[in-house]
This record gives C-alpha cells, structure tokens and sequence, in this order.
C-alpha cells in the first residue's frame, strides 16, 4: 500500500514535471506548420527587407542579441549585453564590443566566430549590392577581430544608442564561408545561398520553393542540445489574411498564423470554435492622419506641396489643425477596424513605456465636437450656407487620401462624417499600396508627394530607440523635387526648436534624459498638430491550443523565440 | 495547309515582338514599385541603392533590349545546356532575375507548372467531359426538365463567382464538416495509395470550383451548336433513310456540332496555363496564377513579363492550332 502511494506520488511529480518543462528533447514533437499569408520570397533578409522575410529568416539566422517581447535585450550569440556598467560600451561612446559564445557552431558543423561577424557587415555595406537593411550598419566606422570570440563595433561620431548592427531580426549574422563569393553585385546571383542559408538558429532550411512553401528541419548543431522540440517545420505562404485565420482557428490545419488582418468580429466568430487563440503584441506602429503644411492646391501644378507653393492656405492655421483632431473619436475607429490589434493614441512614439508620453492624452484622447466647432468659431471659420467653414474666401475642405485597405477606407468614412459635423468636408480618396508607397517620383499619387491635404498612413520605427525616427521630422527632410521627394518629413514640418531639440537628443547618453527628451518631441509634434496620431496597431497573430511556448513579441521577429515552441501535451 | 501554317508562324513573330514590347512599355509606366511593400523604416537612400541593384537607373530602352536577349538567348541556351549537356561559352550568362526571389523566372516557372496542369488542366477536362452530355441531351430535348435543370445550372455556374463557391465549398467541406484540407500541399509527393489518397482529397475543391464553372460555360456552346444542326435538312434525310435516332444523335450531329466546340475549347487551352488566379489564392495552390498576383503585387516586373509574355505566346499559338484543327475536322474550309 505505501509502495503504490509512493508511486503514486512519484507519477503526479513526474507528470507535473514534464508540464512545467514543456519540452524534453530535441525533436521530438513532429512538425511545426506555420502559416505566412504573404508567401516568403527568399531567405536573405539582407536581400528583401520585407517584414515576412525576416521573419522566416530568422527562425535560421540569429543575431547577436535580440529584443524579447518586454523590449529589453537578450544575448543570443553573445555572452552578455554590452553595457556602460560592463564596459562593453566605451565611455566615449565610439565603440561596443561583443564577447561572443565559445562553443557555438553553425549549422554545417563549422565553428562561429568573429570573422562571420566582420564579414556581415561588408555584405551589407558592400556598393551594389543592394542591402535592405544598410540602415542597421549606418554610422559604422570599422568591424573588427578583438580575438577568435571578441568583435568591436567602432562608430564614426558617439553613438549613445549602439545596438543597432547584429541586433534584432533585420540584421542577423550570415555565414562568411557561404557568402564569400556573393558580395556586392554578385548577391542576387547566389540563389542556392539566398534560399538556404547556413545558420546558427534551431532551424535548417530543407527545401525552399519561392512564394510558396519552405520546409525545415531541426538543427543537429544547434547551441542547445535539448531545443527545438519540433523536428520539423513547414511554413506555408499565399492566400488571403481571412482563409489563413480559418486554417488555425477554424480548420485546425495549421499551428500558427502570422499577421490576422481581419475584421474583429469575424476573428471572434472564428475563436469561438476553439481550436486556436489569438496573440497581439504592441511595437511602435502608429496610424496617423498627416496635416500638408503647403498648398496641395491643384492648380498649382508642379509646384504643389513644396515650399513655393507658399503654407496652406487653412491648415496652417493651428485652431483648424487642432479642431480637425478634436472631432475624431479613436475609440470608435479602434473598435470598427481594429479591434484587440489597436489602442487610442496621441503619441507618434507609442511604445517602449519608458519613451511614450501621457503629457497630451487629457484633452486628445476624447472626442470634443462641441469645443472642436468653439475653436473654429473663435478662430473665425463661419459656416456658410453648404455647412462648410470658410474665411476670406477659403473655404475647409479637404482631400483626404490613403492606401486601398478596407480598413482605412473605414476610417475614412468615418472620420469624414465627425468633420462634417464640425462644418469641414473631406473628398476621399486612395491608391493603391505599392503605388502610395512606391515612392516612384514619376507617379502623383506617392505618399511623399502629398499632393492632397490630409492623408493617412502607418509608420513605425526599428527597435526601441526613436532617435532616428524623430529626426525625419527635421526642416530639411521634407520631400521635395530637389531631393527627388525622398524626404521623410511628410507634413512638411518646420520648427527650429525641434530640430535643436533633435540635435540634443543625438548628443545626450543618459537614458532617462534621452527619455525625457523623446518625450518632449514627440508631444511638439502632437501639440503643433504635425499630424493627428489615431491608433497605436498592434500585431495579431493566432497560433492553436496544440502549441505552446509562444511569446508574442512586437519588437523583434513574432518567431523569435521559436526554438522553446513545443506541442502543448 | 503546310504553308498556311508556315505563313502563320512567320506573322506571329512580329506580332510577339511588338506584344513583348506594349507589356514591357505598360509595366514600365505603370506606378508601382518594388520597393513599395517595404517597411518604411527602411529609409529612402537605402531605397535607391535597392532599385539601383535591380538595374532600374538604366534606361528604358536599354532594360528592354537586356531582356530580349536574356529571354530569347539566354535562357534558351540555358535550357539547351540542361537537355543536353553541352557547354556553350563560360555557362556563366545574364538570366531573367525575379526581383522579389532573386530567382530565376524560368526556374520559378518551372516550379509551379505542375501544379497548375494538373488542378486548373483537370477541372478544364473534367469540365469539357461534364460539359459535351449536358449539352447533347439538353439540345436533343430542348425544354425538357432536364434542359431547364441544366441551363439553370449553367446560369448559376457561370454568374456565381470562384471567389465565392470556392469560399463556400471551404467553409460546408473544411470548417464544417472536415472532409477536405482546406490548403493546399504542393510538398506531397505520391509514392503510395495514402498518400495519392491525399492527393485526390486535397485537389477536389479546387477542381470542382473551377470544373463547375468551365463546364457551365461550354454546355452553351454544345447546347446552341446541337441545336443548329438538329434542325439542318442532312438530319431529316437521315432519319426518313431510316437510320436508328442513336446514329442520327451521336454520329451525325454531334460530329458536326463538335467543329465549333473544339476551337471553343482549343482556344481555351491558354487560360489553363495562365492558371486560374483566383481559385489558386483561395486554395493556396500557388501555381502560376498565383506566382503573377504576386508578382504584380510586388511589382515584380521581370517576373510580370516573362508570365505575360509566355501566356501571349501560347494564346496566339493555340489560335492557330484551333485555326487548323477547323481546317482538318471541316471539308468545307481549305486554307490552300
């Protein structure tokens, strides 16, 4: 009797034991099937950019360190973060050092070490080739060899914000061995490299047919003997966001589903039938209704938008630029077109906690139509007999354009019918995606160009940092024809104060100054009426009950973790 | 006939030049970018660098002629090189590159055919096999419950959109009642009865979507062209010689209803090879349709014109095998 209790007992640890521990050993838990809507075109971040690469990429390739879902750093291939305190970061701010781990190898059986990391930085910097994601390597001066394990990062002015090369998805660490031969003009030629990369992650691409389907297998070589717990993966592409939800939530089909773009109460019909569950993590996307500083008049062709069509003639005026803000109700656009996946907001910088603002969210965050029509009033607006607001013959009527996403047209509806109430007409309009974001200086309809008065678009910045993000608000960075229309100062945004304000945060290394600082930008931006931010988006993605060991993460690949996913027992 | 064909032939070339020179000119001035799904973080100097080493700061003219010459040189001898062997020059020539894989186009090509010729080529043959008894009984019984059935059914095939039978046929089939995957598996390789199972399970959606809808569209034709013939006066002659009804139907009339119908079909040939876009996006087949939504939505422009390009050769190839074909099944028409 006391031997069965015994056993008894024994068995009750043991089973919760293993439920703690949700994975015993490297593949044993059968195939991971994922599913990416939009289907992965190559393997190579460096070679695409786009959000879907980098993530499949990064199931392969790591780098240095990582952002988990709380934003903070987590070494991956190093031993520990780099900081002030362990002097990894020079007290001059020139330098960072990374101490990488001794014993890890790649994929192919072959030691990592300092050379592989050196080599990354000359593919991506390397002329013709092409790189996507340079901006990671910007401000580099050298690369080089500390030892076999030690690699110093030296910067050509202070960097008070170092992490930026070999850290995150968009800048993993490739294979010097493979890649040798491809460098420059000669990259897009490499496609055997391009589709397989050797890498150091749990994964190892078996088979990649482009556009399509990717198949992988555990890595025998990776760092720890115990992970992946899955001995395969397939990751589907193609199909539409709706179908790709009904395949995890609905159908069972499939384990993970990236990116839900669906409308909020269909996602819940599909919950409902619970097979799967949905995960929303929150980076630093913002959607935001920009405000033309210029004239957007068409008659003054060419000239549009750009300093010699003079200010515009109503929206520089900051009672118009306030009230357009103050009859929109976030609430009700976060419900309609977001759901879960969305948040009110005032701040153009969002996210991490320690940056975002609350300075303006008192009187932004609700809707006011009765003090939005006061302004107007007192400003001068009359109504006229249209319903619409005009002074001197100006008359408050906007075109209001987007990209074509039923969602923003959504908004759009939306908040054409709360200006209206405040005597201000809006004509919608939109465009294309590839041709709103194509950037093409030939085509009228680039968001660049802003040949409209108002239009409305998601940006977000890379990591934690908004230095540089807050810095595409500078006078000199608005888009024009001298600059091709490549600025990234949309709204035409022009204040001495903030660009010096932008100068100091370049120049300050303490982070809750820095924090402080971003702040006070961001709230000139959001006070001054540079644009209206409305929602802080979110991702959405949804995984089955089957699976587990997910840890959404908005700051770094949604697969960044993926060698702790097992299949839930 | 010889030299009816050989005349053909020799037109279509200019014909092919000036179609691959209107798609590359449409594709050019269209605004779309392929930097334009790119995060915005990545910044606008990056941006240029990219379209740079896609070689779009070269000239128009000059972009085009390169394609000429990697589409009808290269990759030809590329192909030749592969069948048989031999080396031509360094072997190290310039191919049609994707921009969004990097890949070569014709290599991409070759990846989804299969898949497309079997579940869009299936329906189209399932639908011709469906489509040619319909027809014949719905003409022979012209206003019979079962024609009016059948030309309901037809009615309904051809107005209902893929988009929505397909959708329809996931949700009763996939969510509903989990009888059929509702994406589809291009890495299955049938090597046993399961697996071929599998197979069949997974292809009966999508070529029941699209066999529906051709099928529905050529019952009309063999309808109306068995009507046209049933009332001729060879009919009549035929039936007071005293031939039994069976070979009035199927003997007389149908061999010369078919005529029309097989150019209706030969020249439907094409469409199957331009794959069916939307049936393949609802399925995830990812055949060739789907490898040009893509490509179009990513402004893909190699890719874009090499798929264009090849689906304008074969539409002119197989207008002239549906011109032929009339030729050889009608007495009546001489080319010569």
């Amino acid at each position: 009797m006391k031997n069965l209790k015994l056993l008894l007992t024994g068995t009750v640890a043991a089973i919760a034991f293993t439920g703690s521990v949700a994975h015993a050993d490297r593949a044993t838990d059968g195939d991971l099937k994922i599913l990416f809507w939009q289907a992965v075109s190559t393997m190579n971040p460096y070679l695409s950019g786009g959000t879907k690469e980098v993530y499949a990429s990064s199931m392969v390739i790591e780098p240095l360190a990582r952002y988990d879902e709380k934003a903070n750093l987590v070494p991956m291939l190093v031993t520990e973060i780099p900081t002030l305190e362990n002097g990894g970061v020079a007290k001059d701010m020139l330098s960072i050092t990374w101490k990488l781990k001794a014993d890890v190898k790649w994929s192919d059986g072959t030691p990592f070490t300092a050379d592989d990391v050196i080599f990354t930085w000359k593919y991506c910097t390397a002329p013709d080739g092409g790189c996507a994601q340079k901006a990671q390597y910007q401000g580099i001066k050298s690369v080089e060899a500390v030892d076999k394990n030690t690699v110093k990062v030296s910067f050509e002015e202070p960097k008070y914000y170092p992490y930026s090369a070999f850290v995150g998805a968009q800048s993993p660490v490739i294979q010097r061995k493979q890649f040798e031969n491809c460098v420059g003009a000669k990259a897009p030629g490499c496609t055997a490299a391009n589709f397989g990369p050797v890498g150091t992650g749990p994964f190892v691409v078996k088979e990649f047919k482009p556009n399509d389907v990717i198949t992988l297998t555990a890595n025998t070589n990776y760092r720890d003997p115990k992970k992946p717990a899955f001995a395969s993966v397939t990751l589907k592409g193609g199909g539409d966001a709706a179908s790709a939800a009904r395949a995890v939530l609905e159908t069972g089909e499939f384990d993970y589903g990236w990116n839900m773009q669906v409308e909020p109460e269909v996602l819940a019909k599909m919950v409902a039938a619970g097979k799967g569950k949905l995960e929303t993590a929150f980076g630093t996307q913002v959607e935001r209704i920009v405000l033309n500083r210029y004239n957007a008049d068409p008659s003054l062709g060419a000239k549009r938008s750009t300093k010699e069509a003079g200010p515009h003639p109503s929206l520089a005026d900051p009672a118009v630029r306030r009230a357009l803000s103050l009859a929109i109700d976030r609430t009700t656009i976060v419900e309609a077109g977001y759901g879960a996946a969305g948040k009110e907001t005032c701040n153009i910088v969002p996210a991490p906690a320690a940056v975002a603002s609350t300075k303006n969210d008192s009187w932004c965050l609700k809707q006011d139509i009765a003090g939005a029509n006061k302004l107007l009033d007192d400003a001068g607006w009359k109504k006229g007999s249209d319903g619409i607001r005009a002074k001197n013959g100006v008359k408050l009527n906007f075109l209001y354009s987007t990209s074509t996403n039923s969602v923003r047209q959504a908004t759009q509806e939306l908040v054409k019918a709360w200006w209206a109430e405040i005597g201000v007409g809006a004509e919608l309009r939109n465009a294309s995606a590839s041709v709103f974001f194509g950037g093409d200086p030939a085509s009228p309809d680039t968001f660049q160009k802003f040949y409209a008065d108002v239009e409305m678009y998601t940006n977000n910045f890379d990591g934690t940092d908004p230095e540089k993000y807050l810095a595409e608000w500078l006078c000199d960075k608005a888009p024009s024809p001298s600059n091709g229309w490549q600025g990234q100062n949309i709204p035409r945004y022009c204040n001495a104060d903030y660009d010096k304000g932008v100068a100091e945060l370049s120049k300050t290394g303490d982070p809750a100054k820095r924090a402080e600082l971003a702040k006070k930008l961001n709230d000139m931006l959001t006070e001054e009426g540079a644009h209206i931010p409305l929602v802080h988006r979110g991702q959405v993605s949804s995984h089955s009950l089957k699976l587990a060991g997910v840890r959404m993460n908005g700051w770094d690949s949604e697969l960044w973790n993926v060698a702790d996913w097992s299949r839930a027992k | 006939m010889f030299t009816y064909t050989l005349r053909r032939l020799l037109f279509a070339i200019p014909t092919l030049l000036i179609i691959s020179f209107a798609i590359f000119a449409l594709l050019d001035l269209a605004p779309n970018d392929p930097t334009g799904d790119l995060p915005l973080t990545i910044p606008p100097e990056v941006r240029e660098q990219i379209r740079a080493s896609l070689g779009l700061d070269q000239p128009f003219f000059l972009r085009y002629l390169y394609w000429l010459q990697q589409f009808f040189i290269n990759e030809p001898l590329n192909i030749l090189e592969r069948l048989t062997g031999w080396q031509f020059g360094d072997g190290s020539r310039m191919r049609v590159l994707s921009w969004a894989t990097r890949s070569p186009v014709v290599d991409l090509i070759v990846q989804r055919l299969p898949q497309t010729l079997w579940v869009v080529g299936l329906a189209y043959l399932f639908g011709v096999m469906i489509a040619i008894p319909i027809g014949v009984i719905s003409a022979y019984k012209q206003y019979s419950v079962f024609d009016q059935i059948g030309t309901f059914l037809a009615m309904v095939g051809y107005s209902v959109p893929t988009f929505f039978t397909g959708v329809l046929m996931i949700v009763i089939f996939s969510s509903y009642l989990q009888w059929f995957p509702s994406v589809y598996d291009t890495n299955l390789v049938v090597t046993d009865f399961s697996s071929f199972l599998q197979q069949v399970k997974q292809m009966i959606l999508p070529v029941t979507v699209l066999a529906l809808f051709n099928a529905s569209q050529i019952t009309r034709f063999v309808r109306a062209s068995m009507l046209d013939n049933l009332h001729q006066d060879y009919v009549r002659t035929a039936r007071a010689k005293g031939v039994k009804e069976k070979a009035v139907l199927l003997v007389h009339v149908l061999r010369n209803s078919l005529i029309p119908v097989v150019t209706v079909i030969a020249l439907g040939v094409p469409t199957i090879f331009s794959g069916a876009i939307i049936t393949e996006q609802i399925f995830r087949v990812n055949g060739l349709g789907q490898l040009l939504i893509t490509a179009v939505q990513g402004a893909d422009i190699p890719l874009v014109q090499t798929l264009t390009f090849i689906f304008a050769v074969l539409i002119v190839l197989f207008n002239l095998i549906a011109d032929v074909l009339y030729g050889i099944l009608d007495p009546r028409i001489r080319y010569d």
